[in-house]
């Protein structure tokens, strides 16, 4: 049973993926890691001067989502499936739900704290006189 | 092929499937507790906030062990596909110690700051990033306990078709779990310290 590399993989992924594609999104992987964590150890270490807050979250953010597609193709080879790709589209379900969930409660939050027209000096207040905390 | 052997890939494409359906839903999972991250994340209490609190060196270690784990994880997983029992099982050996080691680091964060008095009690801040993070490592856990179990079966048992599935279902909930680490490292600590 040990020799058996043939053809029994063949549903989750079309063609056995190979060494080069593993070690490929690792690399590339380690490269994203490392220029997020650069770009942010130099705006800290330059007392928050070198990037624009907004440009940076956006570069990170966008660093983020790059490995995840680097992760889903090299590591989890979504990309390789064959027709009909149910797991792609049960990813891209969670993917709605996930956006729906996190982008719907911080504009919740937001507009809450917005319409409630309360700083978290004045929360605190509130909190500790309502008794030990 | 005959009969049986169809019938058989087509259960393994179904329990696969069946796997990566829990692995979505564990996705929402992490998603509602990213979003009560969110919403949480600058109420701290008169307490220290994530660029006091981080210690960003320590936490890129983490993240490049469990990355290497996970290449680790896919190189064995294609070793196994292929046949090489040995080589598979020492890629997933190391990628045991490598988990483990994360693991390690994780709770060694989390004594530091619990006895530092910045424990999950301190603010909603520090009780949203226990919860997230806390997550993750119960998941890394499960898998530490998973892979020593397939380990020991592999070595009893050989690659057989069964263990083969398993071995593939173990793969894809550790890639996923470093999937999730990038966005908690983005996320948390990243957007923490900025």
């Amino acid at each position: 049973m040990e020799n058996k590399p043939h053809k029994s993989s063949h549903n989750h992924d079309t063609h056995t993926p190979s060494v080069s594609s593993y070690v490929g999104g690792f690399i590339l992987s380690l490269i994203l890691t490392l220029t997020a964590y650069f770009l942010v150890q130099r705006h800290v270490s330059t007392e928050h001067t070198a990037i624009s807050h907004g440009v940076l979250v956006f570069m990170i953010t966008l660093l983020a989502l790059i490995q995840l597609l680097v992760q889903l193709t090299f590591f989890l080879h979504v990309d390789t499936e064959k027709k009909p790709r149910w797991n792609l589209t049960v990813m891209l379900m969670a993917l709605v739900f996930l956006v729906i969930v996190v982008l719907g409660s911080i504009w919740i939050m937001n507009n809450l704290n917005y319409h409630m027209d309360s700083n978290q000096d004045q929360i605190n207040k509130y909190i500790r006189s309502q008794g030990d905390l | 092929m005959n009969n049986r052997e169809v019938m058989e890939e087509r259960n393994e494409a179904k329990t696969l499937f069946g796997f990566w359906t829990y692995l979505m839903t564990d996705c929402v999972l992490f998603a509602s507790l990213f979003a009560t991250f969110a919403v949480l994340r600058h109420n701290t209490f008169g307490g220290p906030g994530g660029a006091e609190l981080f210690n960003l060196p320590f936490v890129l270690a983490e993240t490049l062990i469990l990355l290497t784990s996970s290449f680790t994880c896919g190189l064995g997983m294609l070793y196994a596909n292929r046949g090489f029992k040995n080589i598979s099982l020492a890629l997933f050996s190391v990628t045991f110690l490598l988990g483990a080691s994360f693991l390690g680091l994780e709770l060694h964060e989390f004594h530091k700051l619990a006895i530092e008095g910045n424990s999950w009690r301190r603010s909603g801040f520090l009780s949203a990033f226990f919860t997230l993070v806390g997550t993750h490592g119960a998941h890394i856990s499960a898998g530490l306990i998973w892979m020593i179990v397939m380990i020991t079966r592999v070595n009893l048992k050989g690659l057989t078709p069964r263990n083969l599935q398993r071995l593939k279902m173990l793969s894809m909930f550790w890639h996923f779990l470093d999937v999730v680490w990038i966005f908690i490292f983005s996320i948390v600590y990243l957007f923490g310290v900025i």
